[in-house]
């Protein structure tokens, strides 16, 4: 029998929160969201508190990954976890970002806002926090011109609880 | 290993039905394989991605992945959607005769 494509289109929804605007976090959600639209299931996207690094124009070029008490972080080629002494010396997050840039290429993997298009065009909705931008026009005088031009629209946790209703939700 | 018929020529298939002998498959095949997950006509910018994938895998030994033909073979991600809809990674590599894309991305 050839692949029930077709019947296997489901009505399944997918809702990813993304609360971290590491370089990590951001692409472990775009990776989850990127599958998830290749599957057919519908996508949303919801950025909130430091998740809107992923969604700012003036961050999501230069997302970073912290070596800082992260106890995973071993010295490159070795299995030995990088101590935070050495860890927090000054430029210690440029080099492991570049590095982790650098490894995500040689997998094909995008750069954050070319992934972030790319899950776009699929057909993915993203959506910022209503509370985090109020929060972030107060404190640094963010404006809706300010956020990535695929975000939908700025959103309460109440809309939130709408348009993930029936869905599965993940929390990065 | 299991055979199915498809336009009249035996292939091998995996368990879920995908062809795995890709020196089965021919240019004549493909719209057979359209046919049989709705697709019902083959058009230019579908053959642009069939022929893609396959001059990359006789490169490269394995299914190119969505961002993969988007980025080599230039066509842009909302069409992929739009040729192949709902799950353009597994319907490209179907009628192409291929295996699905083992990568993430």
């Amino acid at each position: 029998m050839p692949p029930k494509f077709e019947d296997e289109a489901t009505d399944r929804k997918l809702c990813i929160i993304v609360s971290k605007g590491t370089m990590e976090w951001s692409t472990a959600a775009m990776v989850l969201g990127n599958a998830a639209v290749s599957e057919g299931i519908e996508l949303h996207v919801f950025f909130t508190f430091w998740g809107f690094d992923a969604i700012m124009n003036k961050r999501m070029d230069k997302l970073k990954i912290s070596p800082v008490a992260n106890p995973s972080m071993k010295v490159p080629g070795t299995e030995v976890g990088m101590s935070n002494l050495l860890a927090a010396l000054p430029g210690m997050t440029a080099f492991a970002s570049s590095m982790m840039n650098k490894e995500m290429e040689k997998l094909q993997v995008p750069p954050h806002r070319e992934f972030m298009q790319m899950v776009h065009d699929a057909g993915a909705k993203f959506w910022a926090c209503r509370l985090t931008f109020d929060m972030m026009e107060n404190t640094v005088g963010l404006t809706k011109d300010d956020l990535w031009e695929g975000v939908e629209d700025i959103i309460s946790a109440n809309d939130f609880m709408e348009l993930s209703e029936g869905g599965q939700i993940i929390f990065i | 290993m299991a055979t199915e018929l498809i336009g009249g020529v035996e292939i091998h298939v995996d368990e879920e039905g995908f062809m795995t002998d890709p020196g089965e498959w021919n240019e004549e095949l493909a719209p057979a394989l359209a046919k049989e997950i709705g697709i019902d006509e083959l058009t230019d910018g579908h053959w642009k991605v069939i022929r893609f994938l396959r001059d990359d895998f006789a490169k490269e030994g394995q299914t190119a992945t969505l961002r993969r033909v988007s980025t080599m073979a230039n066509v842009p991600t909302k069409d992929l959607y739009q040729l192949f809809p709902k799950k353009p990674a597994k319907k490209m590599s179907y009628i192409a005769g291929l295996k699905k894309p083992v990568g993430c991305v």
